[in-house]
């Protein structure tokens, strides 16, 4: 009882005391769905895109300049994959009032400028972005469809040149997508990301 | 004949010498601090080399907010007495293009005398596990590191000064208790 009873305590108060250093899903795990506010105010959640073999999810904002230089990548795997069934979702994990420049109504403004062909939510508990382990932006992540749960496949960046997408010599997003679609097992799975790290919210 | 011309040549090499210090001094005063461009094998012997004294280590970027804000501190360690066994190195991520517009800029602004390091690399995957294989990627990150006593700290996290401080505290206070 008493062991029983000291785990309890270590998993409800973990999480908590280390809001961000919280592992996270790594490759081959099943993860939650989410249902989280869009720009055009509706709850977006995986479970609703009927027809999707998987989703390209990226954790991203407006104000990381990292995820400004990847911006037009981000869109363009969109428009490359979605009609191979896999959408992109984009979803800020930014606490707005640490950067008011990612808030929701900054959101709504960026989507409309930049014509965003994809859903991009707002994580307000950012209980989604613990839970997957994003630490940076742009962090992306690709889950595949198993039979009504979403598996991860891969996990990180999208290329090797943030600066210049022309200048990039590995495109892991693209390899990932094209062992993806050709049956295969994903090779390079995992990859890390520089950029912004994510604002949590205060824990106090 | 010879003599003569050997003393007027050593009165020219002292007039230019004069011109010569005096011009280091105002450019000494334009740019107080240089920034050397730095390549991935350069950061990994200042990682490892072995110079007797900690070294910490932090990346930043003048674009990132978290990292500006604590660098007074890293920056008050590098001046402070009680950590005058401290070498404090800034390494920052931004552009190399963006080195006098923003790196020597801000550090202008800002006064700081620590070395400051620009790591031209943007394939981060080749590298990230070089300082440290826990490292997510986000910065501000830290590495405290004294490869004398082959001891070594890994912080992914923004400091505040009193916590960069008792850090810094337990990690020489260890080393002395090692070394004794």
């Amino acid at each position: 009882m008493k062991i029983l009873f000291g785990l309890l305590i270590v998993l409800f108060t973990t999480p908590l005391m280390n809001p961000d250093n919280t592992t996270g899903y790594e490759v081959g795990d099943y993860v939650d769905d989410f249902s989280l506010k869009n720009v055009d105010g509706k709850m977006v959640s995986m479970a609703e895109y009927k027809e999707a073999e998987g989703f390209i999810i990226s954790f991203t904002c407006n104000t990381c300049p990292y995820s400004v230089m990847y911006e037009q990548r981000i869109i363009d795997l969109d428009k490359k994959y979605a009609s191979k069934g896999y959408p992109l979702i984009a979803i800020n994990p930014n606490d707005p009032k640490k950067n008011p420049g990612d808030s929701f109504d900054k959101m709504v403004e960026r989507a409309s400028d930049k014509n965003y062909p994809f859903p991009y939510l707002i994580d307000e508990s950012q209980e989604v972005t613990r839970n997957f382990g994003a630490t940076n932006t742009p962090h992306m992540f690709i889950v595949q469809n198993d039979g009504g749960k979403y598996r991860v496949a891969y996990i990180g960046t999208i290329d090797n040149n943030p600066k210049a997408a022309d200048k990039a010599t590995k495109h892991f997003i693209d390899d990932a997508m094209d062992d993806i679609l050709s049956g295969k097992k994903v090779e390079v799975s995992k990859t890390k990301a520089v950029g912004c790290s994510i604002k949590w919210k205060s824990t106090s | 004949m010879n003599s003569r011309y050997i003393f007027s040549n050593n009165r020219y090499m002292l007039k230019y010498s004069i011109i010569i210090s005096f011009l280091s001094i105002i450019n000494f005063s334009v740019s107080a601090q240089s920034v050397e461009i730095i390549d991935v094998e350069d950061m990994e012997s200042i990682i490892h080399e072995k110079t007797g004294k900690t070294r910490v280590i932090n990346f930043w970027a003048t674009w990132c907010k978290p990292c500006i804000e604590e660098l007074p501190y890293f920056e008050a360690v590098n001046q402070s007495s009680e950590f005058e066994d401290i070498e404090v190195i800034l390494i920052s991520l931004d552009f190399a293009e963006d080195i006098d517009t923003k790196v020597k800029k801000y550090i202008e602004k800002k006064s700081l005398t620590s070395t400051v390091k620009l790591l031209d690399n943007v394939d981060y995957n080749s590298w990230i596990d070089k300082v440290d294989p826990s490292w997510s990627g986000a910065i501000p990150a830290t590495l405290v590191v004294n490869n004398s006593v082959n001891k070594r700290i890994f912080f992914e996290k923004q400091f505040e000064e009193s916590e960069l401080q008792n850090v810094l505290k337990n990690f020489e206070k260890e080393i002395n208790q090692t070394n004794r």
